[in-house]
Protein backbone atom coordinates (compact mmCIF):
# COMPACT_ATOMS: atom_id res chain seq x y z
CA UNK A 1 0.00 0.00 0.00
CA UNK A 2 3.01 2.17 0.46
CA UNK A 3 3.87 2.15 -3.35
CA UNK A 4 0.42 3.87 -4.19
CA UNK A 5 0.15 6.34 -0.94
CA UNK A 6 3.93 7.02 -2.45
CA UNK A 7 2.84 7.13 -5.97
CA UNK A 8 0.06 9.70 -5.28
CA UNK A 9 2.61 12.23 -3.19
CA UNK A 10 5.21 11.56 -5.98
CA UNK A 11 2.98 12.61 -8.62
CA UNK A 12 2.10 15.66 -6.62
CA UNK A 13 5.49 16.64 -6.30
CA UNK A 14 6.25 16.01 -9.81
CA UNK A 15 3.30 18.14 -10.71
CA UNK A 16 3.71 20.99 -8.54
CA UNK A 17 7.01 21.41 -9.38
CA UNK A 18 6.80 21.61 -13.22
CA UNK A 19 9.80 19.11 -13.59
CA UNK A 20 10.86 20.00 -17.26
CA UNK A 21 11.79 16.39 -18.23
CA UNK A 22 8.32 15.64 -17.05
CA UNK A 23 6.49 17.90 -18.64
CA UNK A 24 8.63 16.98 -22.02
CA UNK A 25 7.00 13.52 -21.61
CA UNK A 26 3.81 15.01 -21.27
CA UNK A 27 3.82 17.21 -24.28
CA UNK A 28 4.99 14.66 -26.76
CA UNK A 29 2.76 11.62 -25.47
CA UNK A 30 -0.11 14.46 -26.35
CA UNK A 31 1.79 15.69 -29.38
CA UNK A 32 1.90 12.10 -30.76
CA UNK A 33 -1.79 11.06 -29.91
CA UNK A 34 -3.73 13.75 -30.82
CA UNK A 35 -1.52 13.99 -34.42
CA UNK A 36 -2.19 10.05 -34.15
CA UNK A 37 -6.11 11.10 -33.66
CA UNK A 38 -6.36 14.41 -36.23
CA UNK A 39 -4.83 11.89 -39.11
CA UNK A 40 -6.93 8.95 -38.29
CA UNK A 41 -10.45 10.77 -37.53
CA UNK A 42 -9.93 12.76 -40.95
CA UNK A 43 -9.51 9.48 -42.62
CA UNK A 44 -11.34 7.14 -40.66
CA UNK A 45 -14.56 9.09 -40.65
CA UNK A 46 -15.33 9.85 -44.34
CA UNK A 47 -14.04 6.31 -44.87
CA UNK A 48 -16.35 4.90 -42.03
CA UNK A 49 -19.48 7.28 -43.70
CA UNK A 50 -18.58 6.10 -46.72
CA UNK A 51 -18.55 2.66 -46.11
CA UNK A 52 -22.01 2.93 -44.54
CA UNK A 53 -23.79 5.17 -46.81
CA UNK A 54 -22.69 3.72 -50.54
CA UNK A 55 -23.20 0.01 -51.97
CA UNK A 56 -19.67 -0.98 -52.67
CA UNK A 57 -18.94 -4.60 -53.54
CA UNK A 58 -17.60 -7.29 -50.35
CA UNK A 59 -18.89 -4.54 -47.88
CA UNK A 60 -19.34 -7.22 -45.19
CA UNK A 61 -16.00 -8.57 -45.45
CA UNK A 62 -14.51 -4.93 -45.57
CA UNK A 63 -16.22 -4.54 -42.02
CA UNK A 64 -15.40 -7.47 -40.85
CA UNK A 65 -11.34 -6.29 -41.56
CA UNK A 66 -12.30 -3.19 -39.98
CA UNK A 67 -13.80 -4.81 -36.44
CA UNK A 68 -10.66 -7.15 -36.54
CA UNK A 69 -7.78 -4.68 -36.78
CA UNK A 70 -9.92 -2.85 -33.96
CA UNK A 71 -8.62 -5.35 -31.92
CA UNK A 72 -5.00 -5.17 -33.88
CA UNK A 73 -2.50 -5.86 -30.84
CA UNK A 74 -0.04 -2.75 -30.77
CA UNK A 75 3.45 -4.60 -30.68
CA UNK A 76 2.09 -6.09 -34.32
CA UNK A 77 1.15 -2.60 -35.51
CA UNK A 78 4.61 -1.77 -34.47
CA UNK A 79 6.32 -4.62 -35.68
CA UNK A 80 5.13 -4.25 -39.15
CA UNK A 81 5.59 -0.58 -38.98
CA UNK A 82 9.13 -1.56 -38.05
CA UNK A 83 9.41 -3.74 -41.05
CA UNK A 84 8.79 -0.84 -43.34
CA UNK A 85 10.49 1.33 -41.68
CA UNK A 86 13.59 -0.17 -41.08
CA UNK A 87 16.69 0.91 -42.97
CA UNK A 88 16.15 -2.35 -45.13
CA UNK A 89 12.59 -1.74 -44.99
CA UNK A 90 10.58 -0.64 -48.04
CA UNK A 91 10.47 2.87 -46.70
CA UNK A 92 13.27 2.85 -44.71
CA UNK A 93 14.55 5.28 -47.17
CA UNK A 94 12.63 7.81 -44.93
CA UNK A 95 14.76 7.83 -41.95
CA UNK A 96 11.29 7.92 -39.39
CA UNK A 97 12.46 5.05 -37.30
CA UNK A 98 13.06 6.02 -34.24
CA UNK A 99 11.24 9.62 -34.39
CA UNK A 100 7.96 10.99 -33.37
CA UNK A 101 6.49 10.36 -36.53
CA UNK A 102 6.98 6.74 -36.42
CA UNK A 103 5.30 6.83 -33.12
CA UNK A 104 2.62 9.02 -34.78
CA UNK A 105 2.56 6.65 -37.67
CA UNK A 106 2.04 3.59 -35.56
CA UNK A 107 -0.78 5.19 -33.16
CA UNK A 108 -2.45 6.38 -36.65
CA UNK A 109 -3.09 2.86 -37.64
CA UNK A 110 -4.07 1.63 -34.39
CA UNK A 111 -6.83 4.48 -34.18
CA UNK A 112 -7.78 4.08 -37.94
CA UNK A 113 -10.25 1.38 -37.57
CA UNK A 114 -11.63 2.26 -34.52
CA UNK A 115 -12.64 5.41 -35.52
CA UNK A 116 -13.81 4.01 -38.55
CA UNK A 117 -15.62 1.20 -37.34
CA UNK A 118 -17.62 3.24 -34.99
CA UNK A 119 -18.03 5.66 -37.67
CA UNK A 120 -19.70 3.25 -39.54
CA UNK A 121 -21.90 1.46 -36.94
CA UNK A 122 -23.16 5.17 -35.88
CA UNK A 123 -23.94 6.04 -39.25
CA UNK A 124 -25.52 2.69 -40.16
CA UNK A 125 -27.44 3.05 -37.03
CA UNK A 126 -29.32 6.16 -37.78
CA UNK A 127 -33.24 5.44 -38.58
CA UNK A 128 -33.39 5.48 -42.42
CA UNK A 129 -36.54 7.56 -41.97
CA UNK A 130 -34.18 10.73 -41.85
CA UNK A 131 -32.67 10.14 -45.10
CA UNK A 132 -36.33 10.09 -46.41
CA UNK A 133 -37.36 13.14 -44.59
CA UNK A 134 -33.80 15.27 -45.75
CA UNK A 135 -35.00 13.88 -49.36
CA UNK A 136 -38.62 14.74 -48.92
CA UNK A 137 -37.75 18.40 -47.91
CA UNK A 138 -34.97 19.40 -50.65
CA UNK A 139 -32.15 17.99 -49.62
CA UNK A 140 -29.08 17.63 -52.55
CA UNK A 141 -27.71 13.98 -52.38
CA UNK A 142 -24.27 15.49 -50.53
CA UNK A 143 -26.96 17.63 -47.77
CA UNK A 144 -28.75 14.12 -47.43
CA UNK A 145 -25.28 12.47 -46.39
CA UNK A 146 -24.21 15.16 -44.33
CA UNK A 147 -27.47 15.43 -42.49
CA UNK A 148 -27.29 11.32 -41.66
CA UNK A 149 -23.55 12.00 -40.36
CA UNK A 150 -24.87 15.32 -38.08
CA UNK A 151 -27.21 12.78 -36.75
CA UNK A 152 -24.57 10.28 -35.98
CA UNK A 153 -22.50 12.81 -34.40
CA UNK A 154 -22.68 11.47 -30.69
CA UNK A 155 -21.52 7.82 -31.83
CA UNK A 156 -18.76 9.19 -33.91
CA UNK A 157 -17.35 11.44 -31.12
CA UNK A 158 -18.00 8.04 -28.72
CA UNK A 159 -15.80 6.77 -31.71
CA UNK A 160 -13.18 8.99 -31.48
CA UNK A 161 -13.09 9.27 -27.88
CA UNK A 162 -12.33 5.32 -27.95
CA UNK A 163 -9.67 5.70 -30.34
CA UNK A 164 -8.07 8.60 -28.55
CA UNK A 165 -8.25 5.91 -25.25
CA UNK A 166 -6.37 3.30 -26.77
CA UNK A 167 -3.60 5.45 -28.79
CA UNK A 168 -2.96 6.70 -25.10
CA UNK A 169 -2.86 4.10 -23.39
CA UNK A 170 -0.98 1.47 -25.82
CA UNK A 171 3.11 1.16 -25.38
CA UNK A 172 3.54 -1.39 -27.19
CA UNK A 173 3.88 -0.04 -30.80
CA UNK A 174 5.50 3.63 -30.21
CA UNK A 175 8.17 1.67 -28.03
CA UNK A 176 9.28 -0.61 -31.47
CA UNK A 177 9.09 1.84 -33.33
CA UNK A 178 10.31 4.91 -31.00
CA UNK A 179 12.58 3.44 -29.22
CA UNK A 180 11.93 5.34 -25.71
CA UNK A 181 14.89 7.37 -26.10
CA UNK A 182 14.92 10.13 -23.21
CA UNK A 183 14.26 13.59 -24.53
CA UNK A 184 13.45 12.61 -28.18
CA UNK A 185 10.49 9.57 -28.26
CA UNK A 186 9.99 8.67 -24.40
CA UNK A 187 6.22 9.24 -23.59
CA UNK A 188 4.39 8.27 -20.69
CA UNK A 189 3.41 5.30 -21.34
CA UNK A 190 7.03 3.95 -22.13
CA UNK A 191 8.58 5.83 -18.67
CA UNK A 192 5.84 3.51 -17.39
CA UNK A 193 7.09 0.63 -18.60
CA UNK A 194 10.72 2.02 -18.20
CA UNK A 195 10.15 3.22 -14.82
CA UNK A 196 8.50 -0.45 -13.55
CA UNK A 197 11.48 -2.31 -15.42
CA UNK A 198 14.04 -0.50 -12.84
CA UNK A 199 12.00 -1.23 -9.86
CA UNK A 200 11.11 2.76 -9.76
CA UNK A 201 7.81 2.04 -8.60
CA UNK A 202 6.82 5.78 -7.18
CA UNK A 203 7.98 6.98 -10.42
CA UNK A 204 6.06 4.55 -12.45
CA UNK A 205 2.76 5.42 -10.58
CA UNK A 206 2.97 8.92 -10.46
CA UNK A 207 3.51 8.64 -14.07
CA UNK A 208 0.19 6.60 -14.25
CA UNK A 209 -1.79 8.65 -12.13
CA UNK A 210 -0.68 11.78 -14.18
CA UNK A 211 -1.38 9.92 -17.59
CA UNK A 212 -5.28 9.21 -16.28
CA UNK A 213 -5.69 12.33 -14.96
CA UNK A 214 -4.85 14.19 -18.48
CA UNK A 215 -7.25 11.38 -20.30
CA UNK A 216 -9.83 12.25 -17.68
CA UNK A 217 -9.61 15.42 -18.28
CA UNK A 218 -9.60 15.39 -22.14
CA UNK A 219 -12.40 13.46 -21.89
CA UNK A 220 -14.37 15.50 -19.31
CA UNK A 221 -12.96 18.64 -22.70
CA UNK A 222 -14.43 16.02 -25.26
CA UNK A 223 -17.56 15.34 -23.72
CA UNK A 224 -18.17 19.99 -23.61
CA UNK A 225 -17.12 19.97 -27.01
CA UNK A 226 -19.98 17.56 -27.90
CA UNK A 227 -22.65 19.22 -25.86
CA UNK A 228 -21.74 22.59 -27.42
CA UNK A 229 -21.50 20.80 -30.97
CA UNK A 230 -24.56 19.56 -30.49
CA UNK A 231 -26.31 23.12 -29.78
CA UNK A 232 -24.11 24.29 -32.93
CA UNK A 233 -25.33 21.94 -34.86
CA UNK A 234 -28.65 23.29 -33.92
CA UNK A 235 -27.96 26.56 -34.79
CA UNK A 236 -26.79 25.28 -37.99
CA UNK A 237 -29.85 23.35 -39.12
CA UNK B 1 -52.33 25.21 -59.91
CA UNK B 2 -48.71 25.73 -61.33
CA UNK B 3 -47.98 21.89 -61.23
CA UNK B 4 -49.85 18.57 -62.65
CA UNK B 5 -49.15 15.23 -62.17
CA UNK B 6 -49.92 12.68 -64.00
CA UNK B 7 -49.40 9.34 -62.94
CA UNK B 8 -49.81 6.84 -66.08
CA UNK B 9 -50.53 2.95 -65.22
CA UNK B 10 -47.70 2.69 -62.39
CA UNK B 11 -46.75 -0.79 -60.92
CA UNK B 12 -44.61 -1.75 -58.33
CA UNK B 13 -43.97 -4.68 -56.26
CA UNK B 14 -41.75 -5.61 -53.11
CA UNK B 15 -40.08 -8.65 -52.78
CA UNK B 16 -42.89 -10.47 -55.83
CA UNK B 17 -45.40 -8.87 -53.82
CA UNK B 18 -47.65 -6.64 -56.15
CA UNK B 19 -48.40 -3.33 -54.39
CA UNK B 20 -49.51 -1.45 -57.02
CA UNK B 21 -51.32 -3.16 -60.23
CA UNK B 22 -51.39 -0.14 -62.84
CA UNK B 23 -52.95 2.85 -60.93
CA UNK B 24 -53.70 5.74 -63.19
CA UNK B 25 -55.19 9.73 -61.73
CA UNK B 26 -54.14 13.21 -62.72
CA UNK B 27 -54.09 15.41 -60.21
CA UNK B 28 -55.01 18.80 -62.21
CA UNK B 29 -56.69 21.20 -59.90
CA UNK B 30 -55.63 22.95 -56.82
CA UNK B 31 -57.24 21.86 -53.71
CA UNK B 32 -57.11 18.43 -51.55
CA UNK B 33 -57.07 14.99 -52.77
CA UNK B 34 -57.62 12.15 -50.30
CA UNK B 35 -56.88 8.80 -51.27
CA UNK B 36 -58.58 6.03 -49.08
CA UNK B 37 -58.51 2.60 -48.95
CA UNK B 38 -58.06 -0.20 -45.96
CA UNK B 39 -54.18 -0.89 -45.21
CA UNK B 40 -52.41 -2.61 -47.57
CA UNK B 41 -54.47 -0.92 -50.47
CA UNK B 42 -51.66 0.66 -51.86
CA UNK B 43 -52.62 4.29 -50.90
CA UNK B 44 -48.69 5.15 -49.27
CA UNK B 45 -47.09 3.25 -52.05
CA UNK B 46 -48.83 5.45 -54.24
CA UNK B 47 -47.89 8.49 -52.28
CA UNK B 48 -44.63 7.55 -52.23
CA UNK B 49 -44.15 6.87 -56.10
CA UNK B 50 -46.16 9.98 -56.93
CA UNK B 51 -43.38 12.38 -54.48
CA UNK B 52 -40.48 10.91 -55.58
CA UNK B 53 -39.26 8.86 -53.19
CA UNK B 54 -39.65 5.37 -55.03
CA UNK B 55 -39.27 4.83 -58.47
CA UNK B 56 -42.25 2.20 -60.32
CA UNK B 57 -41.62 -0.79 -61.66
CA UNK B 58 -43.54 0.11 -64.73
CA UNK B 59 -45.45 3.25 -65.61
CA UNK B 60 -45.16 7.22 -65.60
CA UNK B 61 -45.21 9.87 -63.53
CA UNK B 62 -44.85 13.38 -64.87
CA UNK B 63 -45.11 16.19 -63.88
CA UNK B 64 -46.50 19.38 -66.35
CA UNK B 65 -46.05 22.90 -65.76
CA UNK B 66 -46.75 25.79 -68.04
CA UNK B 67 -43.92 25.06 -70.55
CA UNK B 68 -44.15 21.47 -70.32
CA UNK B 69 -43.01 18.15 -69.41
CA UNK B 70 -40.45 18.60 -66.32
CA UNK B 71 -37.43 16.35 -65.36
CA UNK B 72 -37.85 14.86 -62.15
CA UNK B 73 -34.72 16.88 -60.43
CA UNK B 74 -34.08 18.60 -57.44
CA UNK B 75 -35.63 21.85 -58.96
CA UNK B 76 -38.97 19.65 -59.33
CA UNK B 77 -38.13 17.82 -56.02
CA UNK B 78 -38.37 20.95 -54.34
CA UNK B 79 -41.28 22.30 -55.69
CA UNK B 80 -42.99 19.49 -53.78
CA UNK B 81 -42.87 17.31 -50.30
CA UNK B 82 -44.42 14.53 -48.45
CA UNK B 83 -44.53 14.48 -44.57
CA UNK B 84 -44.25 10.80 -43.62
CA UNK B 85 -45.98 9.17 -41.72
CA UNK B 86 -43.60 9.11 -39.06
CA UNK B 87 -42.45 12.15 -39.77
CA UNK B 88 -38.63 11.89 -39.17
CA UNK B 89 -37.73 14.64 -36.77
CA UNK B 90 -34.18 15.46 -36.68
CA UNK B 91 -31.84 15.58 -33.67
CA UNK B 92 -31.72 19.22 -33.35
CA UNK B 93 -34.56 21.68 -31.94
CA UNK B 94 -38.05 22.30 -33.17
CA UNK B 95 -36.99 25.46 -34.76
CA UNK B 96 -33.62 23.47 -36.32
CA UNK B 97 -36.27 21.18 -37.84
CA UNK B 98 -38.57 23.59 -39.23
CA UNK B 99 -35.48 25.67 -40.69
CA UNK B 100 -34.29 22.80 -42.45
CA UNK B 101 -36.14 22.68 -45.82
CA UNK B 102 -35.08 26.57 -46.41
CA UNK B 103 -31.24 25.87 -45.17
CA UNK B 104 -30.78 23.33 -47.65
CA UNK B 105 -32.55 25.83 -50.48
CA UNK B 106 -30.01 28.13 -49.28
CA UNK B 107 -32.40 31.06 -47.96
CA UNK B 108 -31.02 34.01 -45.79
CA UNK B 109 -31.39 34.19 -42.26
CA UNK B 110 -33.90 36.53 -41.82
CA UNK B 111 -36.34 35.02 -44.51
CA UNK B 112 -35.76 31.78 -42.60
CA UNK B 113 -36.87 33.21 -39.28
CA UNK B 114 -40.17 34.57 -40.93
CA UNK B 115 -40.70 31.67 -42.56
CA UNK B 116 -39.95 29.34 -39.88
CA UNK B 117 -42.15 31.35 -37.20
CA UNK B 118 -45.05 31.69 -39.68
CA UNK B 119 -45.07 27.96 -40.04
CA UNK B 120 -44.33 27.82 -35.82
CA UNK B 121 -47.77 29.53 -35.48
CA UNK B 122 -49.73 27.97 -37.69
CA UNK B 123 -49.15 24.65 -36.13
CA UNK B 124 -49.16 26.24 -32.36
CA UNK B 125 -45.10 25.20 -32.28
CA UNK B 126 -43.44 28.40 -31.34
CA UNK B 127 -43.36 28.29 -27.27
CA UNK B 128 -41.54 25.11 -27.62
CA UNK B 129 -39.59 26.23 -30.93
CA UNK B 130 -36.54 26.23 -29.08
CA UNK B 131 -36.64 22.76 -27.48
CA UNK B 132 -35.18 19.41 -28.82
CA UNK B 133 -37.88 18.11 -31.28
CA UNK B 134 -37.03 14.57 -29.97
CA UNK B 135 -38.94 15.62 -27.01
CA UNK B 136 -42.25 16.44 -28.46
CA UNK B 137 -45.34 14.21 -28.29
CA UNK B 138 -46.61 12.16 -31.08
CA UNK B 139 -48.84 14.74 -31.97
CA UNK B 140 -46.53 17.65 -31.87
CA UNK B 141 -44.40 15.56 -33.99
CA UNK B 142 -46.98 15.24 -36.96
CA UNK B 143 -47.31 19.11 -36.31
CA UNK B 144 -44.15 19.93 -36.56
CA UNK B 145 -43.50 17.55 -39.62
CA UNK B 146 -46.43 19.40 -41.24
CA UNK B 147 -44.70 22.89 -40.52
CA UNK B 148 -41.16 21.83 -41.67
CA UNK B 149 -43.06 21.43 -44.94
CA UNK B 150 -44.96 24.55 -44.87
CA UNK B 151 -42.26 26.72 -44.90
CA UNK B 152 -40.56 25.90 -47.95
CA UNK B 153 -44.17 26.64 -49.47
CA UNK B 154 -44.79 23.79 -52.04
CA UNK B 155 -46.94 23.57 -54.65
CA UNK B 156 -47.55 20.05 -53.88
CA UNK B 157 -48.28 18.46 -50.48
CA UNK B 158 -48.36 14.74 -49.88
CA UNK B 159 -49.38 13.79 -46.73
CA UNK B 160 -49.47 10.26 -45.18
CA UNK B 161 -51.88 9.62 -42.76
CA UNK B 162 -51.09 12.61 -40.96
CA UNK B 163 -53.82 11.83 -38.45
CA UNK B 164 -53.84 8.12 -37.83
CA UNK B 165 -51.58 8.07 -34.37
CA UNK B 166 -52.98 11.30 -32.86
CA UNK B 167 -55.48 12.71 -30.48
CA UNK B 168 -58.43 14.62 -31.38
CA UNK B 169 -56.83 18.27 -30.32
CA UNK B 170 -53.94 17.59 -32.76
CA UNK B 171 -56.04 16.02 -35.44
CA UNK B 172 -58.13 19.36 -35.53
CA UNK B 173 -55.43 21.57 -35.71
CA UNK B 174 -53.73 19.35 -38.71
CA UNK B 175 -57.09 19.75 -40.31
CA UNK B 176 -57.40 23.09 -39.88
CA UNK B 177 -54.18 23.79 -41.22
CA UNK B 178 -55.15 21.34 -44.67
CA UNK B 179 -58.16 23.25 -44.70
CA UNK B 180 -56.39 27.00 -44.66
CA UNK B 181 -54.45 25.88 -47.31
CA UNK B 182 -57.05 24.81 -49.42
CA UNK B 183 -58.85 27.82 -49.14
CA UNK B 184 -55.54 29.67 -50.04
CA UNK B 185 -55.40 27.63 -53.47
CA UNK B 186 -52.03 27.70 -53.90
CA UNK B 187 -51.30 23.95 -52.65
CA UNK B 188 -52.21 21.07 -53.86
CA UNK B 189 -52.56 18.50 -51.11
CA UNK B 190 -52.82 14.76 -51.45
CA UNK B 191 -53.67 13.19 -47.95
CA UNK B 192 -54.13 9.04 -47.60
CA UNK B 193 -56.44 8.08 -45.22
CA UNK B 194 -58.79 5.45 -43.85
CA UNK B 195 -61.29 7.62 -42.02
CA UNK B 196 -64.48 8.33 -44.29
CA UNK B 197 -65.37 11.53 -42.60
CA UNK B 198 -62.19 13.11 -42.39
CA UNK B 199 -61.89 12.58 -45.95
CA UNK B 200 -65.32 13.88 -46.66
CA UNK B 201 -64.29 17.49 -44.43
CA UNK B 202 -61.01 17.74 -45.58
CA UNK B 203 -60.77 16.50 -49.19
CA UNK B 204 -62.49 17.80 -52.82
CA UNK B 205 -61.98 15.01 -54.22
CA UNK B 206 -62.00 11.04 -53.00
CA UNK B 207 -59.96 8.48 -54.77
CA UNK B 208 -60.84 5.02 -53.72
CA UNK B 209 -57.87 2.28 -53.28
CA UNK B 210 -58.06 -1.25 -53.19
CA UNK B 211 -55.91 -3.94 -53.58
CA UNK B 212 -53.22 -1.87 -55.02
CA UNK B 213 -55.35 -0.31 -57.77
CA UNK B 214 -57.89 2.30 -58.31
CA UNK B 215 -60.83 1.54 -58.08
CA UNK B 216 -63.14 4.58 -58.34
CA UNK B 217 -63.72 8.00 -56.79
CA UNK B 218 -66.20 9.80 -54.97
CA UNK B 219 -67.44 12.58 -55.76
CA UNK B 220 -67.50 15.34 -53.11
CA UNK B 221 -70.78 17.64 -52.75
CA UNK B 222 -68.78 20.89 -51.83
Amino acid sequence: MDFIAEGFKKAFVLIVHFDGELLGIIALSLKVSGLALVISSVAGLPTGAFIALKRIPAKGALISVMNTFMGLPPVVAGLFLYLLLSRSGPLGFMGLLYTPWAMVAAQTVLAFPIVTSLTHAAVVGVDPIIRQASMTLGASPFQVTRTIVAEARYGILSGVMAAFGRVMAEVGAILIVGGNIAGRTRVMTTAIALETDKGNFELALALGIILLAISLMINVLLHLVQRKGSLRTELWL
Amino acid sequence: MALTLQVTDIMKSYDGKAALKGCSFVFDSAGVYALMGPNGSGKSTFLRICALLEKPDHGDVSYFSGEGVLPPDRGLRRRITMVLPRVGVFNTSVFGNAAYGLHMRGYPGRETERRVHRALEAVGLVPKQRQNALTLSSGETQRLGLARALVIEPELLFLDEPTASIDEENRSIVEEIILRLKGEGRTTVVITTHDREQAERLAGRVILMHAGGIVGEKPKIE
